[in-house]
């Protein structure tokens, strides 16, 4: 069966015919010629009002993140830089439908060629171009197929105008030609619970109608026998039924315990049968104001959340802040590169006292609750850092002092960091960024940041072997943690505790209680034996 | 002209909720903002298109220009949610 790839963005798997997208409206070949320039100039500022309080009028029925696109997006339709350049394009003879398709084209260059997330608002533009120029021409919407059945839908790639409106009893699962992990089309169909597969440039071959499996883990679309696709549904319908209904702590099938910790910001970000946290951020205290938090502001606010938890573990993230997060009163000058700059741990070089008053404020909460207290310091690079910190953590009268690892060195002299602290836990999503060399705001290098990159488990299992020596944990935090497929390979690679933001816990707690001890290292080295991320992914979701 | 100088304090740059928050703040003011970086001609602030142009990432310094009666106030509130860091879930370890 012919097997199409792209970058899994959003979990699940689902099967049905494919049905494109609309295409947008074509201008005719030859323009009019403009005879009243100021009738062309009201036309276009008409139909791009229209297309703007469309846009609102969406915003307005859906909510959260999609709203706040939508909104966004409203602006761009009815903003005056836009209507400048259209009404100079009418002015040097194009008619209206032609000065918005040429005024949207030039700055669609303009943001394709900042890059990242700019390049990615091209198509809220091209999305607004397509809707006013079809305005104009009298042609229908672009938009939204209609095949009267459930149906993948697929795509150039989607607008937010377009995914907010899918209805989820319509549409099985999302592919689209282009995209990257942080498109619409990915956080959107994230926020629907649809399997969503993007950057798969042959789903353009597929003729509608087509029956094809989705995989939004491992960005596989399979052509299959029409005659597949109910089981496939049924299938997965019943997975998703016995996510939601384990209960209980983690554990692996032969009954060794994983704890699934939360990472949270606050108390509102807990669950009720959560068996921890692995991860409290604490930024949110000190962003966006202009001096840091007192004593008694940050004693309160994490008294806060360690009442909520009863007895229950708390891991404590030291402020991560930096170059790459400025906070004006840190007083840090500006860098090249912030990413490899003074952040986490390492402000408290030059400013001690930040950390310090947030230890004193961390152990006056602690003492007033009964949660166990766990503290660790972001960007630790070397055992002395870990000393340092180790010894800062004691002498504030808190317990348990741990490293994050997130630099490769940390990774790799494990053992020497765990002589001075009780804990490690591992941030995969910079430890990729370093180990790889590669930016993690960056998608087009999506494909390095992967955290199933074998280089990356190695130093995973580097820490894991380090924790069992030592007889300490050794947890994951970061978003790879929640992956239902890469948490088995984690724990196969001796890994103690797992901690994800709560909506992916379910999966994982399945995912564990299916498979032994055993076979989760197993599976852990046939990741690290795999040649690159890819594999990796795929040969482990084979296995199962 | 007065003008101001500010660190664009959200993580992510000027976009997203972050842009279009700058860009309803500019548009609340009685006097016209323009918003610039280094080595190019600054823009209507009140525009997200232009706005999101600059291309401003998190930490970059913008400049923020304004003129006539309340361009000092408008220019204490630019500053002031332009060092803010609008997009404030952190980022994942």
């Amino acid at each position: 069966m012919p097997e199409l790839v792209g970058i899994g963005v959003s979990p699940g798997r689902s099967a049905g015919p494919v049905f494109r997208l609309a295409p947008p409206p074509a201008l005719p070949e030859v323009a009019p010629p403009v005879t009243d320039p100021d009738a062309e100039v009201a036309a276009a500022r008409s139909a791009l009002a229209g297309v703007a309080a469309a846009l609102r009028a969406r915003a307005a029925s859906v909510s959260g993140a999609a709203a706040e696109v939508l909104e966004t997006q409203a602006m761009m339709a009815a903003d005056s830089t836009l209507a400048t350049a259209v009404a100079a394009r009418v002015a040097r003879g194009s008619a209206a439908a032609w000065a918005i398709t040429e005024a949207i084209a030039e700055q669609r260059e303009t943001f394709a060629q900042l890059g990242g997330y700019f390049a990615e608002r091209a198509a809220d533009l091209a999305d607004i171009g397509d809707r006013a120029v079809a305005d104009l021409l009298g042609e229908p919407m672009p938009g939204l197929p209609s095949p009267g059945e459930p149906f993948v839908l697929t795509a150039e790639d989607l607008s937010p105008a377009d995914t907010a409106v899918l209805d989820p009893a319509d549409v099985l699962a999302i592919v689209t030609r282009r995209g990257g992990p942080t498109s619409h089309t990915a956080i959107l169909a994230r926020a629907m619970g649809l399997p969503a597969v993007v950057g798969c440039p042959d789903v353009v071959t597929l003729a509608d109608a087509t029956v094809v499996s989705v995989d939004g883990t491992t960005g596989q679309v399979t052509v299959i026998d029409p005659g597949e696709a109910a089981g496939i549904r049924e299938r997965a319908a019943a997975d998703r039924a016995r996510l939601a209904a384990l209960t209980g702590p983690g554990r692996t099938a032969d009954g060794h315990p994983v704890p699934l910790l939360l990472n949270v910001g606050g108390a509102a970000d807990l669950t009720d049968d959560a068996e921890g946290v692995g991860l409290f951020r604490t930024e949110f205290l000190f962003l966006g104001r202009t001096s840091a938090p007192t004593v008694a502001e940050q004693q309160a606010a994490y008294t806060e959340l360690f009442a909520a938890l009863g007895q229950r573990r708390v891991v404590v993230r030291t402020l991560d802040a930096g170059a790459d997060k400025p906070l004006p009163y840190l007083g840090l000058a500006q860098e090249e590169n912030p990413a490899l700059g003074v952040r986490g741990l390492r402000v408290a070089r030059a400013n001690p006292t930040v950390l310090t008053d947030q230890l004193t404020a961390i152990a006056g909460a602690a003492s007033a609750t009964d949660a166990q207290v766990w503290v660790m310091a972001p960007m630790v690079a070397t055992p002395a850092e870990a000393a340092g910190f180790a010894q800062a953590v004691r002498a504030a009268g808190l317990a348990v002092a741990g490293a994050m690892v997130e630099v490769p060195a940390a990774a790799l002299h494990a053992r020497r960091l765990l002589d001075h602290v009780d804990f490690v836990s591992i941030g995969t999503n910079d430890l990729s960024q370093y180990t790889l060399a590669a930016d993690r705001m960056s998608s087009d290098l999506a494909d390095l940041l992967d955290p199933w990159q074998p280089a990356v488990l190695d130093l995973v299992a580097t820490c894991a072997a380090a924790g069992r020596e030592a007889g300490k944990p050794v947890g994951v935090c970061g978003e790879a943690a929640g992956d239902p497929l890469l948490a088995l390979v984690f724990v196969g690679l001796g890994v103690t505790s797992l901690s994800m933001s709560a909506p992916s816990v379910p999966a994982v707690r399945a995912s564990l209680a299916g498979v032994t001890l055993e076979r989760c290292a197993e599976l852990a080295r046939i990741a690290v034996d795999a040649p690159d991320a890819r594999t990796a992914r795929q040969a482990v979701a084979a296995t199962i | 002209m007065p003008s101001r100088d500010v660190v664009v304090g959200s993580r992510i740059g000027l976009h997203g909720r972050p842009a279009a928050t700058v860009v309803r703040v500019a548009a609340a003011q009685p006097v016209l903002v323009r918003i610039g970086v280094a080595g190019r001609p600054p823009v209507d602030a009140s525009s997200i298109i232009a706005v999101l142009s600059l291309g401003a990432k998190g930490g970059d310094t913008v400049t923020v220009e304004a003129d006539g009666e309340g361009a000092q106030a408008a220019l204490d509130a630019m500053v002031e949610v332009l060092a803010t860091d609008l997009d404030a879930e952190p980022a994942d370890a």
